[in-house]
Parts: structure tokens; C-alpha cells; sequence
């Protein structure tokens, strides 16, 4: 090879290396060795065993799986429209000259540079059956008192709201960008032919919005699928299971059951579900996404 | 007079800041009243306000020692990411090399890979390389981010080349070329992944969960969830604990805002 060849083959490993190391010890190695153990059984102590796919046709008639999946699509269900409906509020309040809208825009999207971790003991102490803020609130009002993580019905709606509360703002920011880049004169154009704020919303903003609803709703599901730390601080994915998620699921199978094969397994299956779904997203963007 | 509109445009405004903001005033509120009286439930003054949970937790957890952990673990990661995926970035849109599709294609493989499939093995990797409980072990899966390279890459591809194969005339190599003409240019991108950086790595819990034992060693998020199994109902505790946690975000957040709101944005525009 010409010296020429070698000093930019030279470059190319200065270049990638300190990338393409880390990737293949962190990222590439994990990832084959995960797949090598989900055809065994293995309990992290003692030698594996070859099960073949035994821990996938286990995991796949397995109730349990069926409900941590149940479970997390709930999640996915509750949060998603809570959400998207209240970021796309926000941002369309905000979307005006006003005075203190810096301070507002900095207040709704302080929760999301809030740890998971200190966001779910907050709205677990919010949420505390007799002694938080939102029961005795709904006793003044008058209103019932759910039990939230303390009943089987309502712990997975308090994570949703937990969760909800605090991604409000990045959506919101994500919506905010996505109203400024219409133009301005789509919008005139629209009243100028008669139509009333309510037409111009559905007709012109929401289509022209499309491309940022479709981002946040990709973003959303992959994060909702693996919807971890929230559950295992509020609810441990209790009580009695009700709130239990795949990957809380995982974590136990692995660190309480000594199951890591069937764990790793579950993973795979759960990275093939959120690759479907966001396959299926892209495909079907074409009938409602306009890029303008 | 303002028209109704105007107003019932405020009041929302007002509710929706009141909705994102109560939560914070509570749990400051919480961390400050003598234990035995929050059982009564919420009051809005605090009768004989007191710093005792602080002092409690100061004595269940090396916080200072854990606030510090986050915030230098969070800052390192930021700053591999930003080198490594800078380097990458150039050599993808300025290098030739066979291959080149085939190894970008590999990068965004991994991209895909999330966290919970990576965590048993590498888990266990690793405890065979006898590095669990250690600061190595915390920072290692966030060398290098294929999110990062892939954003800078993208932000390399749209310079024109022009600037470099003027430069390249001038007689500047690639390394000039990189540190004085690429980097200076796509800042706003460095910008995007260093926020993405570090906020991925100080709100990282599964990670740290799966891999430190040592309080010492424990990063804010997981600190503070190992004191709720320690205080089940020592709200007080937890909360002033939570105050400790948001307080240094909260400083980063308030001098940097416009950056990270605009990093965020970013993201979402095609």
C-alpha cells in the first residue's frame, strides 16, 4: 500500500478508535453476550446451562409476562395523551408575546431536568394515602380519596401522573419549536379566506405540527416501554404485582430470581416489540406526517 | 380593561405554573417541619420550621461526598462523549475509508440497543473484570454515545467542504483542520449532546442500581433511594434529601437555561 494509504488509514483509527473502543467493550460485547445468555439457564453464580430457546417459549406462554406487558402498555396508554395533550397546550399558551413568559417556559420545564428518582419520591409523598398534598386537597373538594400506590387500581395511575407531570415541559419544548417554524403567513393566509381560531388550529396548525407530534410520539413509546426507575421507586411494582413493568420484570428476574437467562430473554423481547413499534411509526408516517 | 381572553389565557398560565411548581414548594416545605407534625396532614405554615431532617440525612449518607460523585461523574461523561463523538463525527464526514457505511451502520446498531438489554452482561462483565463498585465501572457505558456521534456527524456534513480544502491548500492537516476550523463551527451541536450528556448521566439510576454497593461510590438518584428503604415513612428525611438532589441541577439549569432549552428543541426539528 502507498504511504499515502497508510497515513490516512492512520487518521481513521485516530479519528474512530477512541469511539469504536468503548462502543465495542460497552455497548457491542454486552450485546452478544446478552444473546448467549438468553439461551441459557443461569443463576450469575453457578456455570451456565444450554436451554436452546426454552427461556423464550417459556416466557411467551408465561402469564406473568403477559401482564407486566398489559402493565406497561396501561402506562404507555395513560402517559402518552397526558402528556401530548398538555405539552401541546402549554406551548400553544406560550406561543404569544406575554409578559414573563422566559419565567414561565424556565417553571414548566424544571421537572424534566428533575431526577426520576427525586420526581417519584416527591409524587409518592404527594400521593401519600392519608398525609399528602393531593388526598387532602380532594377531601376539602370533597372528592374521593384514592388509595394511589397503595391499592392495586390506582398505583399505576399515580406513576402515570408522576410521569406525565414531569416530561410536560420537554414536550411542550419540543411543540414551542415546532409553532415557530410555521410560517406566519399559512396562518394569515387562512384567515384572510375566513376561518375562525378553531379551523385554523385543526386545519392548518395541527397538520403543519405533524412532524413534532410524530417525534414526540416515537420518543415517548421507546421511553414508555422502558419505563423503569419511576415503578421501582413508587410502587416497587407492587402492591402485588399490579404495577409491575418489563423491565421491571427483568431487573428481578435477574437480581432476585436468579433467573438471568429468562431475563435476558425478556429483554430481547422487549427490544423486538419497541423495534415493531417504531417500525410500524415510520411506516405509517406517511399518511399523517407533512413535512412542509 | 384586559379582554377575557387575555385573562382566561393568564389564568391558565398561572394554573399550569402553579401545577409545575407546588410540587417543588412542597417538598422544601415538607423538609423543614418537625416530623411528628406532618402525619396531621398538609399545613401551609410551618409551625417551629426546623433543619433536623437535614442533619439526619447528613448522618444516614455521605451526601456531600454523593452530590459531589453525580456532579463530577455527569461532568467526565460530558467530556468523553463530547471528544469521542466529535472525533468520530469528523473521521465519518471528512475521511474516506473502505467500509465506512458498514462501520456507521454498526454505530447506530448500538443506538438502538437500550440500557435494560446491556445491563445483565455487562453487569457481569463487569464483576469478571473485578471492576463492580467502582467509579470505572459507573462511567464506562457512557464513553461514548452513538446518539452523540450520530448528531455531530450530521452537523459535519452540512460545513461546506470548501473551508477545509482551503484550508488543506494552506497546508493545515486534518488534526488543524478538526480542532481550529470543525469544532468552532458546529457548537450548537456539542451544545445538543453535552446537555443530552449530562443530564443522561446525573439522572441515570438502572446502571448505578445494578453496579455500586458502597454509599461512598452511590450517585444522587441512587443515594436517595436507598433512604427510602431506610426511613419508610420519614418523609421529612426523604424530602430534604430530594432538596439536596435538586439544588445543584437546579444552579446548572438556572445559568444555563437558553442552552438546554435550545438543545432540547433542536432535537425535534428535522
Amino acid at each position: 500500500m502507498s504511504r499515502r494509504g497508510w497515513r490516512n488509514r492512520g487518521w481513521v483509527l485516530f479519528f474512530l478508535l477512541p469511539s469504536a473502543i468503548p462502543l465495542v467493550l460497552f455497548t457491542a460485547v454486552p450485546m452478544v453476550s446478552s444473546a448467549w445468555v438468553s439461551l441459557n439457564r443461569w443463576n450469575l453464580i453457578s456455570p451456565m446451562q444450554w436451554v436452546g430457546v426454552d427461556n423464550y417459549t417459556h416466557l411467551l406462554s408465561d402469564p406473568a409476562t403477559r401482564d407486566v406487558f398489559a402493565h406497561t402498555l396501561v402506562y404507555c396508554a395513560g402517559y402518552l395523551p397526558l402528556v401530548f395533550a398538555g405539552g401541546l397546550g402549554l406551548a400553544l399558551l406560550l406561543n404569544q408575546r406575554m409578559p414573563g413568559r422566559a419565567f414561565f417556559r424556565a417553571a414548566y420545564f424544571l421537572p424534566v431536568v428533575t431526577s426520576w428518582v427525586v420526581v417519584a419520591l416527591v409524587w409518592k409523598w404527594l400521593l401519600n394515602p392519608s398525609s399528602g398534598l393531593v388526598n387532602s386537597l380532594l377531601g376539602a373538594l370533597g372528592a374521593p380519596q384514592p388509595g394511589w400506590w397503595t391499592d392495586p387500581a390506582w398505583a399505576l395511575p399515580a406513576v402515570i401522573l408522576a410521569s406525565a407531570w414531569k416530561d410536560l415541559g420537554f414536550v411542550m419544548v419540543i411543540m414551542l419549536a415546532g409553532l415557530q417554524a410555521i410560517p406566519q403567513d399559512v396562518l394569515e393566509a387562512a384567515r384572510t379566506d375566513g376561518a375562525g381560531a378553531w379551523q385554523r388550529f385543526w386545519r392548518v396548525t395541527l397538520p403543519l405540527l405533524s412532524p413534532s407530534t410524530f417525534f414526540v410520539v416515537v420518543i415517548s413509546l421507546i421511553n414508555g416501554f422502558q419505563v423503569f426507575d419511576q415503578v421501582y421507586v413508587m410502587t416497587g411494582g407492587g402492591p402485588s404485582g399490579s404495577s409491575q413493568v418489563v423491565v421491571g420484570q427483568i431487573y428481578d428476574l435477574t437480581f432476585r430470581y436468579g433467573r438471568a437467562g429468562e431475563a435476558s430473554a425478556l429483554s430481547w423481547i422487549l427490544f423486538a416489540v419497541i423495534l415493531l413499534i417504531t417500525a410500524v411509526q415510520v411506516r405509517g408516517q406517511r399518511r399523517w406526517v407533512h413535512y412542509a | 380593561m384586559p379582554s377575557l381572553r387575555t385573562v382566561s389565557r393568564w389564568a391558565a398560565v398561572v394554573l399550569g405554573a402553579a401545577i409545575m411548581l407546588v410540587p417543588f414548594v412542597w417538598t422544601v416545605i415538607t423538609s423543614i417541619t418537625p416530623n411528628g407534625s406532618l402525619a396531621g396532614g398538609p399545613t401551609l405554615v410551618v409551625k417551629d420550621p426546623t433543619l433536623a431532617a437535614y442533619r439526619e440525612l447528613l448522618d444516614a449518607l455521605p451526601m456531600w461526598r454523593i452530590a459531589l460523585n453525580s456532579l463530577w461523574i455527569a461532568a467526565a461523561s460530558t467530556l468523553f462523549q463530547l471528544v469521542t463523538g466529535s472525533m468520530a463525527a469528523y473521521g465519518f464526514a471528512r475521511l474516506a475509508f473502505r467500509g465506512k457505511g458498514l462501520v456507521f451502520g454498526l454505530y447506530l446498531a448500538t443506538l438502538m440497543v437500550p440500557m435494560q438489554v446491556l445491563v445483565v452482561p455487562l453487569f457481569i462483565e463487569m464483576k469478571t473484570l473485578n471492576l463492580q463498585d467502582t467509579y470505572l465501572s459507573l462511567l464506562a457505558p457512557s464513553i461514548a454515545s452513538a446518539f452523540g456521534v450520530f448528531l455531530l456527524r450530521q452537523a459535519v456534513e452540512s460545513l461546506p467542504r470548501d473551508l477545509d480544502e482551503a484550508a488543506t491548500i494552506d497546508g493545515a492537516g486534518h488534526l488543524r483542520i478538526f480542532t481550529t476550523i470543525v469544532l468552532p463551527l458546529i457548537r450548537p451541536a456539542l451544545a445538543t449532546v453535552a446537555v443530552f450528556a449530562f443530564m443522561g448521566s446525573w439522572n441515570s439510576f438502572l446502571w448505578p442500581l445494578v453496579v455500586i454497593r458502597s454509599p461512598e461510590l452511590m450517585t444522587l438518584p441512587l443515594g436517595l433511594s436507598t433512604l427510602q428503604g431506610q426511613f419508610t415513612t420519614d418523609w421529612d428525611v426523604v424530602m430534604a434529601g430530594s432538596v439536596f438532589s435538586i439544588l445543584p441541577i437546579a444552579v446548572v439549569y438556572l445559568v444555563a437555561q437558553r442552552h438546554i432549552i435550545a438543545g432540547i428543541a433542536h432535537t425535534g426539528i428535522k
